[in-house]
């Protein structure tokens, strides 16, 4: 090799790994602004109030307890809806019709909600949900965030499956089990924490949206767990707070956004934890 | 040559063996991957009680026919095999063959180890819990008899509870072969079962292989011909989806009867 261009080679290899950490330092320093000011602004109004009194009026000293406790009810609602539908479709494309036409449209399909904006997840429920029965509801809360979910789960449990290994399907198979019981004794079980994980990043996804949530379950001043009226919920109450003009009310804001923030990094450490142990065994 | 897969008009030479001793026939069968001609008139016994080594060259159809006799190509839209595989004078390739029922008469063990994720006592009781109930006792005992005939026992009696992966890779191929054991086949299909095992798993698979006869007709695939001398009665050599000569291994291995199976044995070509 001419040594010219052996030059050539060793600048564009240290000019491309200069551009690699560059552009991740910009990431990276993005982030911890976020959190940075998040923690800053955040940290000082968490007190016990936050987590037992409900949220008030500017000027007398309110909580999050009914939007924290809304929150978990409505995921909670979201992710059991959300995980029969998507673990099941997820399954069936990898294990019955992906290779097929039809499978090909629902991926397609399926990879176009991954991406759809969630204002129009939450239009769709208030069509189906809310407007016909004249009024917002933490179901139809819950509703619109398994629809976000759903997405996430079906492509996960689809990808983990097809990277089991074929012959343990075929092993099942030849000991005369019926593929729909090989699926569910031994391809999910070996698959079971890439389902955890993909379950866990759908979490972090819907717990943080605003936009469905605003045309669903709306929000409500008052402590309830009944589903069939209006709830509050940590995203729609920082939304409104943060828009208020009242100082205490942004600063409930910004302790409802570190709470949120700190869930979504749990949820994600966890989930990471959990597929390395997948990795390991 | 202009078409894709031709018949190829090779010299073989098929020995025979006693009739009442056949307890798999293969006659005629023709394989397809969708387009692709993977078998070609193939007609091979398999005796009872008696090991019989497919070898070849990659790609020449033994694993293809070792997979048609669970048919196990079933699970694939665009498989199919033309001609009869009699098992016991039934033909399994007919439309109404249960396959369940016939899985359990066909066993299986694959190239790499499989072990199922749960305990070593469900791995090999997973097969058995399709077919039958057995109470508690029973089943800690065909569990024990199949492992034991793995050769496997002694090494995992304390551990029964612990997982099938956690083995080493010898101890989960063996393991593998106890799970199939255990619904007590009467055939049982080995496809390269020791490629990923090291010399000393492999000659204690070898070992098991040749006990198990006693119980089971064993049709093995294998690329290692010495294996094959070692553990088998007969021998098919295929060559590019036929079958060129089949016969004691002893004759197959010493007096080849074609010009391809000397060359392949003699290391010319494969």
């Amino acid at each position: 090799m001419s040594a010219g261009k052996l030059i050539r080679r060793k600048v564009g290899d240290v000019a491309f790994k200069a551009f690699c950490v560059v552009v991740t330092v910009i990431a990276l320093v993005a982030l911890t602004a976020i959190l940075w000011s998040l923690l800053k602004q955040g940290v000082g109004g968490l007190d016990l109030d936050i987590f037992t009194k409900r949220t008030m009026s500017s000027g007398s000293k309110g909580g999050l307890a009914n939007a924290i406790v809304g929150s978990i009810v409505m995921c909670s609602l979201a992710m059991v809806l959300a995980l029969g539908v998507g673990i099941l479709a997820g399954t069936w494309l990898a294990e019955y019709g992906g290779r097929s036409a039809y499978g090909a449209v629902v991926r397609f399909l399926n990879d176009v909600l991954l991406s759809a904006p969630s204002i129009l997840v939450g239009l769709f429920v208030y069509e189906i949900l809310v407007a016909p029965f004249h009024g917002f509801s933490g179901f139809a809360g819950s509703v619109a965030l398994a629809l976000l979910a759903v997405p996430v789960i079906t492509r996960t449990t689809e990808d983990v499956l097809l990277l089991q290994a074929a012959t343990l399907r075929e092993a099942g198979v030849a000991l005369g089990a019926p593929l729909s019981y090989i699926i569910r004794t031994v391809l999910w079980r070996s698959a079971r924490s890439g389902l955890l994980t993909g379950a866990l990043l759908a979490f972090a996804r819907i717990s943080g949206e605003t936009a469905p949530l605003l045309f669903t379950a709306l929000n409500n001043q008052f402590f309830s767990l009944d589903l069939r009226h209006p709830t509050a919920n940590l995203p729609v109450v920082i939304y409104n707070s943060a828009l208020s003009a009242y100082d205490d009310l942004v600063r409930l804001a910004w302790v409802g956004a570190l709470l949120i923030a700190a869930t979504v990094l749990a949820v994600t450490v966890v989930a990471r934890i959990v597929a390395q142990e997948q990795r390991r065994s | 040559m202009n078409t894709v897969n031709p018949v190829e008009d090779f010299e073989t030479s098929i020995a025979d063996i006693d009739r009442a001793q056949v307890k798999v026939d293969v006659k005629n069968l023709d394989f397809y991957y969708g387009k692709s001609h993977a078998l070609k008139a193939v007609s091979i016994p398999f005796a009872r009680n008696q090991v019989t080594a497919l070898i070849g060259p990659s790609g020449c159809g033994k694993s293809t026919l070792l997979r048609t006799l669970n048919r196990m190509y079933a699970l694939y839209p665009g498989q199919r095999a033309e001609g009869e595989i009699l098992l016991d004078g039934e033909n399994i390739l007919a439309a109404g063959t249960d396959l369940a029922q016939l899985r359990a008469k066909v066993g299986m063990v694959f190239q790499k180890p499989t072990p199922f994720p749960m305990s070593v006592f469900d791995n090999v009781a997973f097969g058995v819990r399709l077919y039958e109930n057995l109470s508690k006792a029973d089943m800690a005992v065909r569990v024990e008899e199949a492992l034991t005939r793995a050769a496997l026992w002694n090494e995992v009696k304390d551990n029964l509870k612990g997982p099938g992966l956690g083995l080493s890779g010898g101890q989960q191929q063996r393991l593998c072969v106890a799970r199939g054991v255990a619904v007590r086949p009467e055939v049982l299909l080995l496809d390269e079962p020791t490629s990923a095992l090291d010399p000393i798993s492999s000659a204690k698979l070898e070992e098991t292989v040749t006990q198990l006869k006693a119980d089971h007709t064993i049709v093995i695939v294998t690329h290692n011909l010495g294996q094959a001398g070692r553990v088998s009665d007969y021998t098919g050599f295929m060559y590019l989806g036929q079958l060129i000569e089949f016969g004691a291994t002893g004759d197959v291995f010493t007096r080849p009867a074609t010009r391809k199976t000397s060359d392949y044995i003699t290391g010319r070509f494969g």
